[in-house]
């Protein structure tokens, strides 16, 4: 493949206001970690490593025993080499950062439509299970958690149709975030960029962040494979699968 | 149906499983009449491609009828004969649009664990592990075939099976490894390391695109008696030196180009290849570079170094300095199948080349788990196998 498509696009300043959150605040990796965090980054890297090589299954060998190599490279040295090879960006102030991007064969306005209609947020984000609109501004975000679900008040804080859509939980929030979906063109007539920033205050701090990562419920994984969703269901109107073909694996039910 | 599974490593067997059905609305379901075994299916076999799982169907080089049509399907209907290649495309995506088939945005359901790995997802391809999609391949009775429209391509020439099969896969892979080097017609010398069947077709395309000259590097001697039968000049590596032979038949400049046709599966010698063999056994490197190493030393000044040899993993002692001092340029990647079919179907048309010269077995399908054996120990003079489900 050829790789003359690299491009990093600057974000128009029309684009970053003054109090945006997630693309003006600075990333820090590769901080050094507390004792304790030391220890549990060890002691879980050293699992993950053994569970990786017992897997049966490919991938989870390859993820989990290169994660939990990494988690305990991480403890040995006391520097931070998973952030970087995870992507947690971190705020100075514990935010946790996550962005992504996919190009979509589609113009701008009827994605950034499907976005704006919040109720339908959950088909996008898969981690959400409900958003109800409250007024013109306001709405309640419900998202799944391992313990049940947590809510919280949202209000819509820039809305450009065609471009943007930003939004910041509202005071008392269970997990204070923020985040924005930007539409741009692409360069090349080759459709719509569409970036997607979050930021939020993971409830266990940072060993939180990487051991929902490695659970797979972080949601940086969560957001490129919502957006990979995103983009198929736009340019193919369904998504490909293999479920339920033939194999021979007794295990599929159709022998 | 019958079909091959792939039981773990170094383990393939027949087995009777479900027939293959619609999916979804834009697939077909293709009777095979015939199939292939291709080198790269020797990659699953030994285990160094990651993530394939016991229960796989293998086969990604078939073609057959079709008996089932999804109502989605524009282009297709039931009794068409049609070539399946080995890519699965989706046709509408960026990287579709402009050709670039391998690159699809959209076939591959597990595009998670190719980005894990690669950064990237390249599209789904036929029975070549999970990475890839996990589709299950055509060394079956049937297939599902996704994307219809797209990826099976009728053939209504009264052409055997034999001389259109390899348009799914090692005819265009040549192809496009000798297209890619920007041969300049009778002047370039092409050298081809590897004389397994996509060498064998690139060095034909490579005369087919004007070569002035055509060298391969393989240390079979069937193989390079093939070659030798298409006009090209062989170099046995193993009864000489490959590099000093190389520069002795292009006056000291080294082919203008090289095609490095082997892959993972080199065989080498000397200290490198030891420690390639030892790394790949540990998984630390998945690939051997003997012959990419002989493919940047030998290259001339100026030249290309085009790759359709299937590289899965790391590498480490790559000589770059000898690419940058000079100067050369790295071309590489899985095949745009598609885009080939109608091109090199009319060259086989109009009896420019017949592709069914590379068979060297023809047998049936509970014959396989014996000839990927026999395959991948090049025993009994084994290039190229075809195997019919129905035999
Ligand atoms: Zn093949
Ligand atoms: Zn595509």
């Amino acid at each position: 493949m050829s790789s003359d498509d690299q491009k990093p696009v600057p974000v128009s300043p029309a684009d970053a206001p003054a109090a945006e959150p997630a693309s003006e605040t600075t990333g820090e990796t590769g901080a050094s970690l507390p004792a304790l965090e030391r220890s549990v980054m060890g002691s879980v890297g050293v699992a993950l490593m053994g569970a990786g090589l017992r897997s049966a299954r490919p991938l989870q060998k390859i993820v989990l025993g290169s994660v939990g190599a990494g988690l305990a490279a991480m403890a040995a040295t006391g520097r931070n080499p998973l952030a970087t090879a995870l992507k947690i960006r971190q705020t100075g102030d514990g935010e946790v950062l996550v962005s992504d991007g996919v190009t979509i064969g589609k113009p701008a306005q009827g994605l950034y439509a499907v976005w704006r209609d919040l109720p339908n947020l959950p088909n996008l984000m898969r981690h959400l299970q409900s958003v109800e609109v409250i007024d013109e501004r306001r709405s309640r975000w419900t998202v799944k958690a391992p313990t049940g679900t947590v809510s919280w008040e949202a209000e819509i804080t820039a809305d450009e149709p065609g471009r943007r859509l930003a939004w910041q939980s509202l005071p008392g929030a269970a997990i204070e975030n923020h985040g924005e979906v930007l539409f741009r063109p692409a360069p090349g007539n080759r459709g719509t960029e569409v970036v997607v920033r979050l930021a939020y205050r993971p409830p266990a701090g940072s060993v939180g962040a990487v051991v929902a990562r490695v659970v797979g419920e972080e949601p940086s994984q969560q957001l490129r494979d919502d957006l990979t969703r995103f983009k198929r269901e736009q340019e193919l109107g369904f998504a490909p699968t293999t479920e339920g073909q033939s194999s021979g694996r007794a295990a599929g039910g159709q022998a | 149906m019958k079909a091959i599974i792939w039981q773990g490593t170094n383990k393939v067997g027949v087995e009777t499983v479900p027939d293959p059905t619609l999916l979804l609305p834009t697939d077909v379901i293709v009777k095979i009449t015939s199939t292939a075994i291709c080198g790269s299916d020797l990659h699953l076999l030994d285990g160094v491609i990651p993530s394939m799982e016991k229960g796989d169907i293998l086969g990604h080089e078939f073609m057959g009828e079709i008996v089932e049509v999804g109502r989605d399907v524009k282009k297709l209907k039931a009794g068409d004969r049609v070539i399946v290649p080995f890519n699965i495309a989706c046709g509408l995506c960026d990287p579709c649009q402009r050709g670039l088939f391998s690159a699809c945005d959209n076939s591959n359901p597990n595009h998670r664990m190719a980005e894990a790995l690669y950064g990237a997802s390249g599209g789904g391809l036929f029975g070549y592990s999970h990475m890839y999609g996990g589709y299950a391949g055509g060394q079956a009775q049937f297939v599902r075939v996704p994307f219809a429209d797209i990826n099976a391509h009728r053939i209504e020439t009264d052409l055997r099976d034999e001389q259109v099969l390899f348009l799914t896969d090692i005819f265009p892979t040549g192809y496009q490894a000798a297209e890619q080097c920007g041969i300049q017609p009778g002047r370039d010398v092409v050298a081809v390391f590897g004389a397994g069947p996509v060498g064998q077709f690139a060095a034909r395309s490579a005369l087919m695109l004007g070569a002035a000259h055509v060298i391969v590097v393989d240390r079979v001697p069937e193989r390079l008696a093939m070659a030798e039968a298409a006009g090209c000049q062989t170099i046995n590596y193993e009864q000489e030196d490959a590099l000093v032979a190389l520069r002795e038949a292009t006056g000291g400049r080294g082919p203008d180009h090289v095609i490095d046709a082997v892959g993972m599966e080199a065989h080498g010698h000397g200290p490198g290849a030891l420690v390639d063999t030892a790394k790949q056994r540990l998984r630390l490197s998945f690939d051997r570079i003997t012959a990419l190493r002989w493919a940047l030393l030998s290259c001339a000044k100026g030249g290309t170094v085009s790759l359709p040899g299937v590289y899965g993993g790391l590498i480490d002692k790559v000589p770059m300095g000898a690419a940058f001092a000079k100067g050369l340029t790295f071309r590489m990647g899985q095949t745009h199948t598609h885009r080939y079919v109608a091109p090199l179907l009319s060259r086989i048309e109009s009896g420019e080349i017949d592709p069914s010269f590379v068979i060297t077995h023809r047998a049936a399908l509970d014959d396989a788990p014996e000839l990927y054996r026999t395959f991948r120990d090049k025993h009994d003079g084994c290039i190229k196998v075809v195997l019919n489900p129905w035999a």
